[in-house]
């Protein structure tokens, strides 16, 4: 049927290409094979980290609640440890979430549920980690807030797809509900102002919330290739931009202050933390120089806290680093193979 | 019962296949398909996990997310027509895919070590690029081994082959993930294997081009002659005007998204339900195209968008209304994108039928980009229902001039003894 390929008669072609098959089944399933092996040798010598059975005991002291990274059984489930000893042993919960925001008494979790078919849930769950209520939820979960008191829940997903031949096409859905269920709005649906006029183009895209109280809030606006903050109210569901270029806030426990990633005139996709002071205006930048693409979260008044991915190695695993809110001194480790932070203070802060 | 007689246009004849009229499909368009199902298990695989991995793992946001695939999108349109051209300037397109296919293997295995977000998007580049320099080639190799008058019956099997592996693809990559929780390397690793698999059965199996002694190599001067030549203008000109307000299937699902809570929750499945039905109407209505005339079928395939514009335009929504817009969208795909091949391949002689075949899709990709675009801007300043009802119309005032522009498209001039086929 063929002439000769590179002077190999038929029968040594399909040679070649038995061997090269076998190779590639052979090399690609060996690799599955030490993957699983490792997997499971991970799982049964204990855990990547080191746990503490005592969950309850952390509840009722300061802590920190994240998504466990560390390999093995526990991967991916919430964990929690105290603020006094955070790169000590883990108490983990049963629940599983890719984004985890905390109160005293409730949380809130994002998952996706892999498969043929990608399902996504947020859920509100007890004290005891156990479900309580499903939210509406579509989209690969990306960012998750409740408010101080627990009344309100903000989540933003990703909703991809719709970027064919449309460099900087993406959506986004940011939905507010209140944690007994009901849907307060999808924040795409609110009146957007940027500079005294209100913004109306179709691809204006909501995320990041933080909320200040029962009604205000503020989050990441977008639209044309330019975000802003902005300050939101949940009554009059009205957005204001405050300042340009400024994503995902987080505001400080006095209210005074929000710390937010800046893009500034980096390359595309890296971001740098910063302080924004509400009453002044006047920006300040961490001293984290890595590029974080997170939700910060404030530890007091004093230090954020934020995820980053662990470069070396992959991209497997992340940690939990603390700098400073005032821009001095440098970033410390604070909790290893997690992400996700939120900062409970069981008595009030 | 089919006619034997060959019909070459521009009488580049003088190739014989033996065991041509018993094959009702070459052998080489079986292998080409393979090719293309491993190919397409590998890259969607990757494709597949990207949103979540890029997210989960790596930690981009959605931004960066959206800039990442306008990057996929243009990168393969320019590199289209140097890969017709090299196949056809070198008479062995199967090397110049060999290349693309090469490209793209090699590309996921840089995904191990990539963990940047510049050295993702170099990667991703490096991927589209594969795929745009293979892809004329490779259709130029199935219209040289497939009889003129089967050739949208040879393009539909190599095009259902190739659904289906995009079809697979997701299935085995969450398979692993299932098995092997955040272990995207075993994805990237496992992807690599099914693309080396079919860039070896491309290498080795495969055949070239036949060498024709004394052949002159086609210069640019002749193959920008082929393609702008009067046989190839108008169809070219008919597949712009009709790329031109055809509305990209992503804005299709987020427009059916916007709407019904069904379609948002199976939003990663819109996709998959489009490329079912386009497998499965590939192979019949390539035939159909090699009875009553592709140009027909092309033309209808865009009557079928139609309806997909407008069923997405209603305001209400629904279960049966989202598979109907899918159905529609196979539909389409099935009807237009190896039927245009296989009508561009006839017109161009044999040695620049690469570049003819390159040319009709970059006009198709670039049209739709712009399409895109003008699209991108009435959805902004409209919402999806007014711009989808003004595409719509658009589209139905565009169907009747490619269908004039079309016309007779299937009769070249050269055909001894097509008309049987035609009846």
């Amino acid at each position: 049927m063929t002439g000769r390929v590179g002077g190999l008669g038929p029968r040594a072609r399909l040679g070649v290409l038995a061997v090269v098959l076998l190779v590639a089944t052979v090399g690609a399933g060996g690799f599955v094979w030490r993957v699983h092996r490792e997997q499971a040798a991970v799982r049964t010598s204990a855990t990547g980290a080191p746990t503490r059975r005592n969950l309850a005991g952390v509840r009722d002291v300061p802590h920190l609640v994240f998504r466990n990274t560390a390999l093995g059984t526990d991967y991916g489930r919430v964990a929690l440890v105290p603020l006094s000893a955070p790169d000590g042993p883990r108490a983990v919960t049963p629940a599983s979430c890719e984004r985890v925001h905390a109160t005293r008494d409730e949380a809130l979790c994002l998952a996706s549920d892999r498969g043929l078919v990608t399902t996504y849930r947020a859920q509100v769950l007890d004290a005891e980690w156990a479900p309580r209520r499903d939210l509406p939820l579509v989209g690969t979960p990306s960012r998750a807030r409740l408010s101080r008191d627990g009344s309100l829940a903000a989540t933003t997903t990703f909703v991809f797809g719709d970027s064919y031949a449309n460099p900087g096409q993406f959506s986004t859905r940011t939905t507010v509900s209140r944690v007994d269920g009901e849907v307060v709005g999808d924040l795409e649906q609110f009146t957007l102002v940027v500079g005294g006029k209100v913004v109306t183009a179709v691809d204006r895209n909501l995320w990041g919330v933080t909320f200040a109280d029962d009604d205000r809030f503020y989050a990441t606006a977008a639209s044309g290739g330019r975000t802003w903050l902005v300050e939101g109210s949940l009554t009059t569901r009205r957005l204001t931009a405050l300042r340009e270029d400024a994503e995902c806030p987080s505001l400080s426990p006095d209210g005074t202050r929000i710390a937010f990633k800046k893009h500034g005139d980096l390359p595309p996709g890296r971001w740098r933390l910063a302080v924004y002071d509400l009453a002044t205006g006047a920006e300040t930048l961490l001293a984290e120089t890595r590029s974080v693409d997170d939700q910060a979260e404030w530890l007091d008044d004093g230090h954020v806290v934020y995820g980053l991915p662990r470069s070396e190695e992959g991209t497997a695993t992340s940690d939990i680093w603390m700098t400073n809110a005032d821009g001095s001194g440098a970033p410390t480790l604070l909790v290893p193979d997690a992400w996700s932070p939120s900062v409970v203070f069981p008595g009030g802060r | 019962m089919y006619v034997t007689l060959r019909d070459r246009p521009g009488g580049t004849s003088g190739r014989k296949r033996p065991g041509g009229p018993l094959r009702r499909v070459s052998g080489t368009v079986v292998l080409l398909g393979t090719v293309s199902l491993l190919t397409d298990v590998s890259s969607e695989m990757v494709a597949s996990v990207l949103p979540l991995y890029l997210t989960a793992v790596v930690g981009l946001s959605p931004v960066a997310y959206g800039f990442l695939d306008g990057v996929y999108q243009g990168a393969s349109a320019l590199v289209r027509i140097a890969g017709g051209y090299a196949g056809d300037r070198g008479q062995r397109p199967k090397w110049v895919a060999a290349i693309g296919y090469g490209v793209s293997a090699l590309s996921r295995l840089a995904m191990l070590p990539a963990a940047g977000f510049a050295a993702i998007t170099a990667v991703v580049t490096a991927d589209r690029l594969g795929k745009g320099l293979r892809t004329a080639p490779r259709d130029a190799l199935i219209a040289a081994a497939s009889r003129p008058e089967l050739l949208g019956r040879a393009f539909g099997v190599h095009r259902a082959l190739d659904t289906l592996g995009a079809a697979a693809g997701p299935l085995v990559a969450f398979a692993l993930l299932a098995s092997l929780p955040g272990s995207y390397d075993s994805v990237f690793v496992v992807s690599f294997a099914f693309a080396v698999a079919g860039v070896a059965v491309l290498v080795l199996l495969v055949p070239d081009l036949p060498s024709v002694p004394g052949a002159v190599r086609a210069g640019v001067r002749r193959a920008v002659a082929q393609v702008a030549g009067t046989r190839l203008r108008r169809p070219l000109l008919a597949a712009t005007l009709l790329g031109l307000v055809t509305v990209g299937d992503g804005f299709l699902y987020l427009a059916l998204q916007d709407r019904d809570d069904f379609a948002a929750r199976w939003f990663p499945l819109l996709y998959v339900g489009t490329n079912v039905a386009y497998l499965v109407l590939a192979v019949p209505l390539g035939r159909l195209a090699d009875r009553v005339g592709r140009g027909r079928v092309l033309v209808a395939g865009h009557l079928a968008l139609l309806g997909g514009y407008l069923l997405a335009a209603l305001p209400g929504g629904g279960v049966g209304l989202t598979v109907a817009v899918l159905l529609l969208l196979g539909a389409f795909y099935a009807a237009t994108d190896g039927v245009l091949a296989a009508l561009v391949s006839r017109l161009v002689p044999a040695d620049s039928r690469g570049s003819g075949i390159a040319a009709a899709q970059t006009a198709v990709v670039l049209a739709r980009f712009a399409s895109s675009v003008l699209f991108g801007l009435a959805w902004h300043v409209q919402g999806p229902r007014p711009a989808l009802l003004l595409f719509a119309v658009l589209l139905a005032g565009a169907v009747p001039v490619a269908a004039w522009l079309l016309r007779g498209v299937d009769r070249p001039a050269v055909a001894a003894g097509d008309e049987g086929v035609a009846a």
